[in-house]
């Protein structure tokens, strides 16, 4: 009987069996941080909009409230983009003549509203709702970030499930005191009560009920 | 819907496996290879982009709309008119487009809840297929050339009085138009309008005159009535105030041992009927008689009661003579307390004779109310006929048909399509371009009542307000748009019509505008239920009965989905098993197994080529009158013998995509006597395969039904739990025949579990756990539920192919069981089994428990292998074989509940107690602190459910009425001897027979010998072709 495979083919079986204990775990690995990275997620990627509006200007430097334009945030699971209306409490008295500040007074005008580039976009099989969040105690920059930086808006955080679910499992510590929701630059000091005691206060589900299917996907 | 599928899969083929044809003409082996790994390549890559799609568009409003905030649901009052009653409902609007109705709790034919056609209606205003144009022989044209052509008709026919006009509509109800109708025929004296309904009440109206020598309307009360006997009327369906008799009706059988009503309190209905229907369904005993013999065991009972009056008895059978002394003895000892109902299919002698049978027993003024017939005005067929001859002799120069199709439902014998035709200058005013639109000169498309302002009656008259949802769709104008834009001097919309006309009522000008806010707020006008009015009994005056027909008779009756036939383009009620006979998407001739034998008709189940769920049956040939149809045939045992039914709607030539060609076509046979005649059935020797879910889901014959007598159940109200100590259970559960064993367990041994048999220990459910009852005393089978499950739960449609496949979808499917002529309805959703069988057979986790005790579908992780499905014991899980959900018709887009994912291709779905309304009311607490309420979550099948057989809420909750429901001892659960534990349980259903009547005493209380009816259905209809049965 002859010999299939050539003697030169040792060393080359001798080192897929190595190589292959290493190579498979390590592809497995790379193609984790690979749909995990920010190329994927779209995060920190500053998106382009009509009128490039600036939470760093607008939040940041003039102080404006959050919910000023996210209306509904603390009472539906949309937080709410400002009808056009809104801009112009404002911008009919300021910057009136502005260049940027143009499709807004068109909109205005012709009653055709602003078409704005979503930033964070959900699954249709998500239903993700703001009022419960902010109502438990997280904050604005727990998801969001510090858009009071951003000159232009990006998305923050990767959006995954398993980020959901880091704090769907162990969400103390991404609580705040209510009165800090709204406070992007907040940052826990130890004068603060702990997370668990917040957690028990605003009587957040155990992690059994936050991790339920249902409790996000109908 | 199929068609559409199957391309679909076609195309998806192609892109992985390209055709190698297309690589050129000489293709080797390795030249092949290379294209096809390549192709795949490139298809991978395209379709594989980990990037993510763009995010797409967030268009804010340009002014804050009041009130509305994005993504949150409101509520607006409106109503719906069908078959001269309204029912009030409350619609669900999300940013402006309605998604759901619901009852209206303030509405008194309502209370809350709803019947299938209102729940149907949100699809019917999104239909595609609905008119969308102006159309002058069949070629487009603007409303301002169609107004001003008509107008210049109406002003010539001014100096005549209007003596060429005519106008056909439906019945209605409403003030304002009754108003705008006498102001026309003020005008125009010598104009004529004619009301005319196919499935109406002419006979009720006709009888009622008889009797009391002026038309007046009944209303019934059957929270008073101890004793009903339905003389072929099917009160809990299809019928004005249908929705309200099923309440009233129900709460005098939920029969609790605490609080309820109490055994011996329990109501009790007899029916005398052909064709098996919904109440018949539901009565404690039931008569089944040719449709001529109803008036004759009419007149046999008034004799017996004491009215005077020819008894015919000859034509009775012996079952039906034994009858009649326990009936009346058992009528006569609850004077004041019993109603005697006749169903809108006989004559009116016979309706004339259940008024005298009503007060002779002194019903009048206790369970009877009469009241002004509120309809505007109510013509029969005479005067359709008489207007089919007026428009054939060209005495007429404009016809105007309002929301109405009597090219398809004239009486055969009426040539109204061959008078329409020698018309000048006919209009038609409908939601579709239906057979009467193509029949006409001028069509104009309708605004559906959803887009439209009005003011409809209920049942008691109390008026309820229309409002428009959203902007007309696809333009149209109401019937009252129409009416002032050719007949008055300035063209008002419906809102001003309905306004002015409730201002000139109301009165007072000052406070007027709030009055009219609240009013239409609420949805009810208060204090305009009609009055009682005082009737003077005239004395029963025989007439002729109805001669009995020679062989066979015919029965014509409204569809119990289609209705006459204006819903047959509405797919939710095609593909709804019909309640009682199971049947989709078509309608058939329906006999007893008896006359089905003596015809030489039979039916056997469909097993061939993937059909398991079909029926195959033998297709006939009806004739009568000279006419002839041909109808696939369906053997119901229950139903009369030497008798058919057919349902009409069917056999629609213009309905739409969906509607048209479905089933045959029965008022090609029907005449202008309404109700039944002679037939002749004449085998053809062909067969057809019908789509009927009755031997579908199966749970092969494991006792699901438990059911006892109220006389039973007072005696032992503990009939389904034999007290059972641990050891005489373990003896009896090694007692079982061992595994594979094909013989079934004795009956005794297959007693409910007390002890749960489980390795583990026992798992503690804390906190909020849901929970659901389902009353079997009380459900009627009537369907409302499983319409509303699909309105809420985004649940597609398959199409009679894939129904025959036993692939419908609904998540709540009502079992039907029945056992010498005793019938059960059992719905059936899934059970939120603690331990779920489904659960731990998922390889990916998709099926997983929540923590309030749901038996969550996560509809994004399945992969579909289906093997949850194989091991569900109830079999309540349902699965995409196909793309059925429709994600490329814009226009059905906006019906969809954005709460609930729309499922696409080989993906499972169940119910998960509307798990989307439980975690939207925790929400809302838990943001406003407000505690959540027993009852405040309502499923979309109890909130629907006329009956309120269903009770959902939290079964930790002390105190709550589910904890209660369940507390029952006739408290079971289904297949419980599985050890599934279900969250949903049902009470045992009981009747109330009476002892003195023929087969009282044999009703037992233990139908443990239960089977589905398909499965007898078949298995005997299989051995013995050719009997039938």
């Amino acid at each position: 009987m002859t010999q299939i495979f050539p003697r030169w083919f040792d060393p080359l079986a001798r080192f897929a069996i190595v190589g292959g204990a290493l190579l498979v775990p390590a592809a497995a690995i790379a193609i984790g941080i690979f749909y995990r990275s920010s190329y994927v997620t779209a995060a920190h990627a500053p998106t382009e909009q009509t009128v490039p509006f600036s939470h760093a200007h607008h939040v940041g430097q003039l102080g404006i409230d959050c919910r000023y334009c996210h209306t509904t945030v603390e009472s539906a699971a949309f937080a709410g983009i400002p009808p056009t209306e809104t801009c112009m409490h404002c911008h009919e008295q300021i910057w009136v003549g502005a260049e940027t500040l143009a499709p807004v007074r068109e909109s205005w005008k012709s009653g055709t509203p602003l078409r704005w580039q979503r930033v964070h976009s959900l699954p249709g099989f998500v239903y993700f709702n703001h009022s419960i969040h902010v109502a438990k105690g997280v904050g604005c920059a727990e998801c969001h970030g510090r858009v009071d930086r951003m000159p232009l808006t990006w998305q923050e955080k990767p959006l995954t499930m398993a980020w959901c679910l880091e704090c769907h499992r162990d969400p103390a510590e991404h609580l705040r005191p209510r009165g800090e929701v709204f406070n992007l630059a907040w940052a826990r000091t130890d004068a603060d009560s702990p997370g668990k005691e917040l957690a028990e206060r605003y009587r957040v589900k155990d992690s059994r009920a936050l991790t339920s299917c249902s409790t996000c996907h109908r | 819907m199929t068609e559409l599928s199957d391309n679909a899969l076609t195309l998806d083929a192609d892109a992985v496996y390209p055709n190698p044809r297309d690589a050129g003409e000489s293709l080797d082996r390795r030249h092949f290879l290379a294209v096809a790994g390549a192709s795949a390549a490139l298809a991978s890559a395209a379709g594989c982009s980990p990037r993510p799609a763009s995010h797409g568009e967030i268009v804010p409003y340009v002014r804050d709309a009041e009130g509305l905030s994005p993504g949150a649901a409101l509520t607006f009052a409106t109503a719906m008119e069908l078959n001269g009653a309204a029912i009030g409902l409350l619609a669900t609007s999300r940013e402006g487009r309605p998604t759901k109705l619901e009852g209206n709790p303030d509405h008194v034919g309502s209370l809350g809840s709803s019947d299938l056609f209102s729940q149907a209606a949100i699809l019917g205003l999104y239909d595609p297929d609905r008119s969308k144009q102006i159309l002058h022989r069949g070629a487009p044209a603007s409303w301002t050339d169609a107004r001003a052509a008509l107008r210049a008709i109406v002003e010539l026919e001014r100096k005549r009085q209007g003596a060429g006009i005519r106008i056909l509509s439906g019945r209605s109800t409403s003030p304002t138009l009754a108003t705008l109708r006498r102001d026309l025929l003020d005008r125009f004296p010598q104009a004529r309008w004619i009301c005319c309904e196919p499935c109406g009440r002419d006979a009720a109206w006709e009888g009622s005159r008889q009797a009391f020598g002026e038309p007046v309307h009944a209303v019934h009360d059957f929270s008073k009535a101890d004793v009903v006997l339905s003389l072929d009327c099917d009160f809990l369906a299809c019928q004005p105030g249908s929705v309200r008799a099923q309440r009233d009706f129900a709460d005098r059988r939920r029969v609790r041992t605490q609080g309820g009503v109490t055994p011996e309190r329990m109501n009790r209905l007899y029916v005398v009927e052909s064709m098996l229907s919904v109440a018949g369904a539901n009565a404690d005993h039931r008569l089944a008689v040719k449709p001529s013999t109803v008036e004759a065991f009419g007149r046999a009972l008034a004799a017996e009661l004491g009215i005077a009056g020819a008894a015919e008895r000859g034509t009775l059978t012996e079952e039906a003579l034994a009858w009649l002394a326990p009936l009346a003895a058992d009528l006569k000892k609850q004077k004041g307390h019993s109603l005697v109902l006749v169903g809108d299919s006989h004559p009116p002698s016979l309706h004339a004779l259940g008024h005298a049978m009503n007060h002779a027993l002194g019903n009048v003024g206790a369970t009877i109310r009469f009241t002004e017939w509120f309809e505007s005005a109510v013509d029969g067929n005479a005067a359709l006929r008489d207007l089919a001859n007026e428009l054939a002799s060209s005495a007429v120069s404009l016809v105007l048909i309002l929301d109405s199709n009597p090219i398809y439902t004239a009486p055969a014998d009426i040539a109204f399509a061959e008078a329409l035709s020698k018309v000048p200058h006919s209009v038609h005013l409908g939601l579709y371009r239906d057979e009467t639109a193509a029949a006409c000169q001028w069509h104009i498309p309708e605004k559906h009542f959803l887009e439209s302002w009005g003011d409809v009656r209920g049942h008691d008259g109390t008026v309820v307000l229309q409002q428009p949802l959203i902007e007309p769709l696809y333009g149209g104008r109401s019937t009252i748009e129409l009416l002032t834009a050719l007949f008055e001097v300035e063209e008002r919309s419906d809102r001003e019509a309905v306004r002015q006309y409730w201002r000139g009522q109301h009165g007072d000008n000052e406070s007027f505008d709030d009055w009219w806010r609240d009013s239409v707020q609420r949805g009810t006008i208060p204090d305009t239920a009609l009055p009682e009015k005082k009737v003077h009994w005239a004395g029963w005056k025989e007439g002729a009965a109805t001669p009995a027909e020679p062989q066979f008779e015919i029965q014509f009756l409204a569809d119990p989905t289609l209705f006459d036939g204006r819903f047959a383009n509405n797919a939710w009620l095609q593909e709804l098993p019909k309640p009682v006979t199971k049947l989709t998407w078509d309608n058939a001739a329906i006999v007893s197994p008896a006359t089905a034998a003596q015809l030489g008709l039979s039916q056997r189940p469909d097993h061939h080529g993937g059909h398991h769920g079909g029926i195959e049956t033998d297709v006939v040939e009806l004739r009568s009158n000279g006419r002839t149809v041909r109808a696939p045939v369906l053997i119901l045992p229950g139903h009369a013998d030497g008798a058919v039914t057919v349902h009409l709607g069917h056999g629609r030539t213009r309905a739409g995509s969906v509607g048209t060609g479905v089933g045959f076509d029965a008022y090609r046979l029907r005449t202008a006597a309404p109700g039944f005649t002679g037939v002749e059935i004449a085998k053809t020797g062909e067969w057809m395969t019908l789509a009927c879910t009755q031997s579908h889901h199966s749970m092969e014959g494991r006792d699901p039904v438990q059911q006892t007598t109220a006389a039973e159940f007072a005696r032992d109200p503990h009939f389904i739990k034999p007290e059972l100590d641990k050891a005489a259970e373990k003896a009896a559960v090694t007692a079982l025949p061992p595994v594979g064993s094909t013989t079934p367990p004795p009956a005794a041994q297959r007693e409910r579990r007390l002890f749960p048999l489980s390795m583990y220990p026992e798992w503690s459910y804390t906190g909020r756990q849901w929970g659901m009852a389902i009353d079997l005393s009380t459900c009627t089978g009537c369907s409302a539920c499983v319409v509303a499950c699909q309105a809420e739960n985004n649940i597609p449609v398959v199409g009679k192919d894939q129904v025959i496949r036993s692939r419908e979808m609904h998540w709540i499917r009502i079992d039907r069981y029945a056992k010498d002529g005793r019938q059960l309805f059992q719905p059936v959703p899934c059970q939120q089994c603690e331990n779920a069988p489904c659960e731990y057979v998922c390889p990916v986790g998709a099926t997983v428990h929540s923590h309030d005790g749901l038996n969550d579908m996560t509809y994004n992780r399945c992969v579909g292998t289906r093997y949850c499905s194989n091991n569900c014991p109830y079999k309540v899980r349902r699965f995409n074989f196909l793309a059925f959900a429709d994600f490329s018709t814009e226009a059905l887009k906006p019906q969809r509940n954005p709460e609930v994912t729309v499922r696409s291709r080989g993906v499972m779905e169940k119910c998960t107690y509307c798990v989307q309304r439980i975690r939207g009311a925790e929400i809302a607490s838990e943001v406003s602190g407000s505690a959540i309420a027993d009852g405040a979550i309502q499923t979309a099948c109890q909130q629907a459910c006329p009956s309120q057989a269903i009770r959902f809420g939290d079964v930790n909750e002390r105190g709550s009425v589910v904890q209660k429901w369940k507390s029952e001892p006739h408290n079971y659960s289904l297949l419980g001897e599985l050890n599934t534990r279900p969250r949903t349980t049902y009470l045992a259903a009981i009747r109330n027979p009476n002892p003195a009547m023929p087969g009282g005493q044999h009703q037992t209380s233990h139908l443990s010998d239960l089977s589905p009816l398909g499965r007898g259905w078949f298995a005997s209809a299989a051995s013995k072709p050719g009997e039938g049965l």
